[in-house]
């Protein structure tokens, strides 16, 4: 019991790593008062551009390398649209995603699946450091000793964190206090692109070591939902995240006891979701979003 | 040097359509670069694309079949956005009126094909305004802002689906994790002898048509149009803001998940993981093409439909990827998009920091 129990947290622990990056991410863009539906596109984006560099230099960190620039070309594009042009936001963001997935599809089966292959690499290792629970990718351990701290620390410790949350809650009076609205975005949106390509690399480099369709499968709607579970502050966030992911890592285990494998464990799947809508339904009117969520915003 | 966007005083006629012929040219040359990559001619691959689907009554009418689930998730979306409720789950609201229309359709036999049929299209129906219900209540009763809700519900209905297929609606005869098949009574007619063109056109068609009509022509239409442009005058007006998005948020869902019965009933006979090929996203691509115009939806819907199958012959016959298609459709969002925006604004170079501060 104790050994399954610590199985559990161990592989929660794996699959909470690219939902928390993706979740970070969406956080700062969203206190910056944009929301970012290209976050499935960009963690998809990523998840292949840095597999297919892995496999071509050999070099898993080049690959996530890759990643990162991908992220940060795929925030600059969505910066352009909603801030300097003033798009939509969710139009943007849907079509960004719909762009990345398509792309990302499209190249595979140019460089990699037309003869019928599929890209594989050697994916990182977990240190062990004893147990299963202690034996995770260095990713993961980035992610909850350096990535989370460093989100703290910038949305509300340092300089550009307290631009960041003043351009979101009233542009206006940001503006007028000189900070510089659009420099502050972009600036919110490609920190927050470079988070959820570092949890899309994740899948690719470290969890699978392998690009399939669909890979992403959802988890950068479920980031989306732990934003707004946590009510844009990261302990919430990280609880939801860590919740989702014992539930998940749970029914794994449950499934490959015959007794358990006609259960239709996707209603489990489908909880975070539903405790976000729910949640937004108790708290009612005291939703704390950003003041500028949504609202683009021009001097003229 | 610094960039600045200003309003346009007044445009030149002939400015939104060369914007437009722009914003073309540049999903060709993204998309040609692509082609170039996969190995194929862009020209030939943009001939495959466009024409080759019109030239056949094979290629046309499955141009047309693939455009059908898109009328209706484009209606779906441009009748909500005029009224500035911003559904993006038409995905979800269309999987769940597949939902809803298997339901009926496995527990229909030994029923007259004109109760199955419409009985089928009204259980979608339901299934998808109820999909749309806890968003619009959300946000009429507790101003919750309704983009990420509707969002957050379309993989609940895919999670849904597979988890129905998965266990009780496991196909008794091959146990794979796909529905059985419809009865006879609740499938749609074929309207176009020998091809696969179903009655679900005609009624997607239909729905073309009376949002034309009520949105266009009525004062109901006109109330959703008020509350769409500027909600703040439109409730000081008196105009029930609230049940007006209300009731367009369940129509919205109503005809998405009409879409999906039609899926279900007309093509597909039976409920699979698969049954959606994002067709409530790309809904949102087609209303915005469109420009919220429901003619135009009509016409970018048959479009994409063109494009789709388009693809598939240019896949065949270029060896290029099939999904240059959807590639080709996201380009073309991104860039209208961009222009549509652009034709508002004027671009202002001004020299030193001096003159941006006014």
């Amino acid at each position: 019991m104790i050994d399954i129990t610590q199985e559990i947290i161990g592989s929660s622990l794996r699959i909470a790593t690219p939902l928390a990056l993706a979740a970070l991410g969406e956080l700062v863009t969203e206190k910056s008062g944009v929301l970012n539906l290209g976050i499935e596109g960009i963690m998809y984006g990523s998840a292949f551009v840095g597999i297919a560099t892995a496999a071509q230099t050999g070099s898993l960190s080049a690959g996530l390398f890759a990643g990162f620039i991908t992220g940060a070309v795929a925030g600059l594009i969505f910066a352009f649209a909603t801030v300097t042009l003033g798009v939509n936001q969710h139009v943007a963001g849907l079509g960004l995603t719909l762009f990345m997935i398509s792309f990302c599809n499209t190249a595979n089966r140019i460089i990699f699946t037309s003869d019928g292959g599929q890209v594989r690499v050697d994916p990182w290792q977990p240190f062990n450091f004893g147990g299963p629970i202690f034996s995770q990718y260095w990713m993961t351990y980035a992610t909850f000793l350096i990535a989370v701290p460093f989100t703290w620390w910038l949305l509300w410790r340092s300089g550009l964190g307290l631009k960041i949350r003043a351009v979101g809650e009233n542009p206006e009076a940001a503006d007028v206090a000189g900070i510089g609205v659009a420099k502050t975005r972009y600036t919110a949106i490609i920190i927050g692109s470079l988070l959820m390509a570092a949890g899309g690399a994740f899948i690719t480099l470290a969890f699978v070591g392998t690009f399939t369709i669909n890979i992403i499968n959802g988890r950068g709607w479920v980031a989306l939902a732990l934003v707004i579970f946590g009510r844009w502050k990261i302990g919430r966030l990280l609880a939801g995240a860590a919740l989702f992911s014992v539930v998940n890592a749970g029914q794994l285990q449950l499934r490959l006891l015959p007794s358990f494998s006609d259960v239709p464990f996707e209603i489990l799947l489908a909880l975070p979701f539903l405790a976000v809508i729910i949640g937004l339904a108790v708290s009612g009117r005291n939703v704390p979003y950003p003041g500028a969520y949504l609202k683009p915003y021009k001097r003229l | 040097m610094k960039v600045r966007f200003t309003l346009r005083s007044s445009m030149p006629w002939w400015r939104g359509p060369m914007l437009m012929g722009a914003a073309a040219l540049v999903t060709f040359l993204i998309s040609a670069i692509v082609i170039r990559w996969a190995g194929g001619s862009p020209f030939a691959a943009a001939r495959y694309m466009f024409i080759s689907p019109l030239q056949s009554k094979f290629g046309l009418t499955e141009a047309v079949l693939s455009a059908t689930p898109l009328v209706f998730t484009g209606a779906a979306v441009a009748i909500a956005f005029r009224a500035g409720y911003w559904n993006i789950g038409a995905e979800g609201q269309l999987l769940a009126g597949t939902i809803g229309a298997t339901l009926v359709g496995i527990n229909a036999e030994s029923l007259p094909r004109f109760v199955g049929v419409p009985l089928i299209l009204l259980s979608g129906m339901l299934f998808g305004a109820f999909w749309a219900l806890s968003p619009a209540l959300l946000r009429t009763r507790l101003g919750i802002d309704e983009v990420v809700t509707t969002l957050l519900l379309n993989p609940v209905a895919l999670l849904l689906i597979t988890g129905l297929l998965n266990g009780p609606w496991r196909n008794t005869e091959t146990g794979f994790p796909d529905s059985d098949v419809i009865a006879d009574s609740t499938k749609l007619w074929i309207i176009w002898p020998d091809t696969r063109v179903h009655f679900g056109l005609a009624v997607g068609v239909v729905i073309i048509g009376l949002c034309w009509w009520f949105v266009g022509k009525m004062s109901g239409g006109l109330k959703l149009r008020a509350v769409g442009l500027a909600p703040g005058a439109a409730r000081i007006a008196g105009l029930p803001v609230e049940r007006t998005l209300l009731a367009t948020a369940l129509v919205s869902g109503a005809i998405a998940g009409l879409g999906g019965a039609s899926e279900v009933a007309g093509v597909a006979h039976q409920l699979t993981t698969g049954i959606s090929n994002s067709f409530g996203y790309t809904g949102v691509i087609v209303a915005t093409l469109a420009a919220l115009s429901f003619i135009g939806t009509l016409f970018v819907a048959l479009l994409f439909g063109v494009i789709t199958v388009g693809s598939f012959s240019a896949s065949r016959a270029l060896q290029i990827p099939s999904t240059i298609g959807e590639l080709v459709q996201a380009i073309l969002l991104l860039t209208i998009v961009s222009a549509l925006v652009i034709k508002k604004y004027q671009v202002v170079w001004t020299r030193s920091k001096s003159q941006v501060r006014d």
